[in-house]
């Protein structure tokens, strides 16, 4: 949008004053490099990445790894030919915003494409639509044919459309082409049609419907349509010349100026419809998930920004804009940091870049550095998040660029956590070196605690207070430290009733200290001690308790410096703090435990620098015996890794083995189970067996001998068998030897009946 | 007397068992001899039982039936083998004993495995 306003908007950055995390921070270096990681070109254009999930295009797959690097993969592969316009534009835009000079590396194959889209005929509305974006930052060389040739098919598509989106890109289309050709005539005939058309879709609520069949509506689609709008505005307007003092011209400006009329009302209505966290940031978030997938709020509101700023481009009346709200954009963009995915970054930069036209923030970036405070040297600042810094104010604007001259003023100073505030209207001096404003001394009052500080920003020309937004009156949450003193601390045992002192120990807090002290359930103990701040001021610390700690365990613990039932507070002084414990009461709390309990006293505040958790000493106390109904105390926490520690040892039961004989036994009786062998042996020596009928022939005898050697090794397997084989093994090798021994056999018990035979015969 | 007569019986009596006994082939008289000697084992076996408790029951077992199942093998030879055996005329004595054999040895397959 060409009209530049020359309003510059200074952002001033807040330190929020909670955490770390919501330091929040102009346009910075950090996002021009993310610029350059994120949008990385291959392929001889540029991809969308995503650094958290790496997605790409399915073409560029082969060049992940190469993205990382800055080194720009300049192939122009005219084979593949496609270049990502839309993700083209984004880049380019986003490099242009940030003021980074890269376009030289893929200027070539862009303006290709660009002029391929343009001239082809087959190119859809969006893709006439993305080449003239990207050639109004590049400014190609066009055919002028390409160009009359794509002004017509805008025409044509305008007159034909129907949707929001179609109105949006043929409308931005001829937009684009009047600002970058001059010479081509777009104006519109019938501006009003197409207005009123583009109204229809609009809703009561300021959002608008994509298209008359979707019910469902969006600040996104708000966004375009109001960009279309404007369009149609800008496109309406005719050539001045010379005979612009007629009817036709007055009728038109009139008509064009309820236009824009009609168009702020609905900004209006569109900013009721905003959404705000409670820290002031503003932002447009949708309701429904609509027909072009899950919209962010980053996108919603960029694209509602775009809008707003087109409106603001296509008119020369201020559109009055609430600061507040505006402000509330930028910390909503400032907010996101820097983003991950490409088209995020594209996003915040880009609405930034409007947020700029519309009008300048000031963004003050408030950081405390060490603060060496002459006049109190023992006092140290501290922000929110605990940094040793002082304070300096640092003014800008929402991209980084300096602040016109101004002056931050120190307006008030509230005492954090309750109503009243001293008002010091104390000027910052500026340090032209850093550009920072420097909070040299502190007021003379201020003692240890906590603090906010309340800056503001004043104009040195009052002509900026019209085009600047400063945010108001920005606080900051201050804690000042110091080192606290402790004196007269002590410790006495108090005798029954009449209170007088039994026992008494001097204590130095905060130090080493071993107490040993004894006491009956008659008595009573009593701690007391002074904490006063460097100036002398009393000091009540946040935290105070005393806690006694059995032998077995059971913890104990008192406030110290509160008032109960069971103990009593002595203000000795005002700025004395005072424990006092009557045992009498006490007896039951302690469920009858008499002996030894530790004692440990803890002292703590958040702006107190020398906190501490000490142990005393201890003091035995002897306490009746507990009565019948007495509680127990309580079980003591079982050391949660003994859980998982081994266990006690198992021992097994076994049966009792069977008695087995003597070993002498068992060979005896293997020796006579051995003698029937040899009675078997020596009875056929006397019967006269003989071996006469053993073949003699040689294969007979072979055959003979093999079938004996064959059963002596069947034997010996089984023998192998009972010693280490198993069954199935057994069993193979059976087999095979039963095969042999079978065939062995039958050969010499065959030879054997027919020499029987032959004899019988013969 | 009559106890010397009852005597006197029993010696005949033993006598002309011997004699008859004596008139047997000599393969059958061989055969006889194994029995025996796989009964006086098996009787050994069953008497180291008695005295030692029947831990482990079947490796005893396994150990008498062994014995015994090669005696019954053997006397089943015997039967097929005795000439005098009308029923087995027609079968050789060889293809007896090669039955003998192959029982034999499934049998002592089945003893190992169970002798554990």
């Amino acid at each position: 949008m060409a009209r530049d306003l020359g309003i510059l908007v200074i952002v001033v950055l807040v330190l929020a004053a909670t955490c770390q995390s919501a330091v929040v921070s102009p346009v910075s270096e950090s996002h021009r490099s993310a610029a350059l990681e994120l949008f990385s070109p291959a392929h001889g254009s540029y991809g969308r990445l995503n650094i958290n999930t790496l997605e790409t295009h399915p073409l560029r797959i082969v060049f992940d790894s190469q993205i990382v690097d800055l080194v720009f993969q300049y192939k122009i592969s005219l084979a593949l030919g496609h270049v990502y316009l839309e993700e083209t534009y984004e880049a380019l835009k986003t490099f242009k915003v940030l003021g980074i000079e890269k376009k030289h590396a893929i200027r070539t194959s862009s303006c290709a494409s660009v002029a391929d889209t343009l001239k082809s005929t087959s190119s859809a509305l969006k893709d006439f639509f993305d080449a003239l974006r990207v050639n109004s930052i590049l400014k190609c060389e066009l055919n002028s044919e390409a160009v009359r040739g794509t002004q017509s098919r805008l025409k044509d598509s305008l007159n034909g459309a129907s949707s929001l989106i179609d109105f949006y890109y043929s409308i931005g289309g001829l937009v684009l082409l009047k600002e970058q050709m001059s010479e081509v005539d777009v104006n519109l005939g019938d501006a009003d049609r197409i207005f009123r058309s583009i109204k229809a879709l609009g809703q009561s609520d300021g959002r608008w419907r994509l298209s008359s069949n979707n019910p469902e509506s969006s600040n996104n689609a708000a966004g375009i349509a109001l960009e279309a709008l404007a369009g149609v505005i800008s496109l309406a307007t005719p050539q001045i010349d010379n005979s612009w003092v007629s009817f036709d011209f007055c009728s038109f400006v009139l008509a064009n100026s309820m236009k824009i009329t009609t168009l702020k009302n609905d900004i209006l209505k569109l900013f009721d419809g905003i959404e705000r966290y409670d820290d002031g940031t503003y932002y447009f978030d949708e309701k429904h998930v609509g027909a072009r997938g899950h919209q962010s709020p980053l996108s919603s509101s960029a694209s509602v920004v775009r809008g707003i700023a087109a409106v603001a481009a296509a008119t020369s009346e201020t559109l009055n804009l609430p600061g507040e709200k505006i402000m509330g954009l930028a910390k909503f963009f400032l907010g996101v940091g820097v983003p991950g995915s490409a088209q995020d970054l594209y996003h915040q930069i880009d609405a930034l870049s409007y947020l700029e036209n519309i009008r300048h923030v000031l963004w003050k970036l408030t950081s405390f550095r060490t603060l060496y405070n002459k006049a109190h040297p023992d006092l140290k600042i501290y922000s929110s998040d605990h940094d040793f810094v002082a304070a300096l104010v640092r003014v800008s604007t929402l991209l980084g660029s300096p602040a016109p001259t101004l002056s931050v003023r120190l307006m008030q100073i509230f005492v954090s956590g309750s109503k009243d505030a001293s008002v010091i209207d104390q000027e910052l001096k500026f340090d032209a070196v850093s550009g920072m404003h420097v909070l040299e001394t502190l007021p003379k009052n201020i003692d240890v605690g906590s603090y906010i500080f309340s800056f503001e920003v004043i104009f040195h020309n009052p002509e900026h207070k019209k085009t600047y937004v400063s945010g108001g009156r920005t606080r900051v949450l201050v804690h000042i430290t110091g080192v606290i003193k402790i004196d007269n601390a002590e410790i006495v045992i108090l005798d029954g009733d009449r209170g007088s002192v039994e026992n008494q120990k001097k204590l130095k807090l905060p130090g080493d200290n071993a107490v040993a002290l004894s006491a009956n359930h008659l008595q009573k103990l009593r701690l007391s001690f002074d904490m006063s701040t460097p100036f002398g001021n009393a000091f009540k610390p946040h935290q105070a308790f005393l806690k006694l700690r059995h032998e077995s365990g059971v913890d104990h613990i008192f406030l110290v410096g509160n008032s109960g039932k069971k103990f009593e507070i002595i203000l000795v002084k005002a700025s004395s703090l005072v424990l006092l414990l009557d045992f009498l009461g006490l007896v039951e709390k302690f469920f009858y435990l008499p002996g030894r309990y530790n004692i440990q006293l803890t002292v703590g505040d958040a702006d107190m620098e020398n906190s501490f958790l000490q142990p005393l000493g201890f003091v035995e106390l002897d306490l009746p015996d507990a009565p019948e109904k007495a509680t127990r105390p309580p079980p003591q926490a079982v050391d949660p890794y003994s859980r998982y520690g081994p266990k006690a040892e198992i021992t097994h039961i076994f049966r009792a083995p069977e008695k087995r004989p003597a070993k002498e036994l068992s060979l005896t009786f293997l020796g006579l189970v051995l003698v029937p062998f040899f009675g078997f042996l020596a009875g056929l020596v006397q019967l006269g067996a003989n071996l006469k009928n053993f073949p003699k022939s040689t294969v007979p005898s072979t055959f003979a001998i093999l079938f004996h050697l064959g059963i002596a090794a069947v034997l010996a397997l089984y023998t192998l068998f009972w010693l280490k084989l198993d069954l199935f093994t057994t069993l193979k090798a059976l087999g095979f030897l039963g095969m042999f021994l079978m065939f062995v056999g039958h050969k010499t018990l065959s030879h054997l009946a027919s020499t029987s035979s032959k004899l019988k015969s013969v | 007397m009559g106890r010397s007569a009852a005597t006197k019986d029993a010696h005949a009596l033993f006598h002309s068992l011997r004699s008859a006994y004596a008139a047997t082939p000599n393969n059958l008289k061989i055969i006889d001899l194994y029995i025996l000697f796989a009964v006086a084992t098996a009787v050994i076996q069953v008497a180291y039982m008695a005295i030692v408790g029947s831990f482990p029951f079947n490796s005893f077992l396994s150990g008498v039936l062994s014995c015994v199942g090669t005696a019954v093998l053997a006397v089943s030879l015997r039967i097929q083998v005795n000439k005098d055996n009308k029923e087995f005329k027609d079968l050789p004595p060889e293809r007896a004993f090669a039955d003998f054999v192959l029982c034999n040895l499934v049998l002592h397959l089945v003893i190992i495995n169970f002798l554990g």
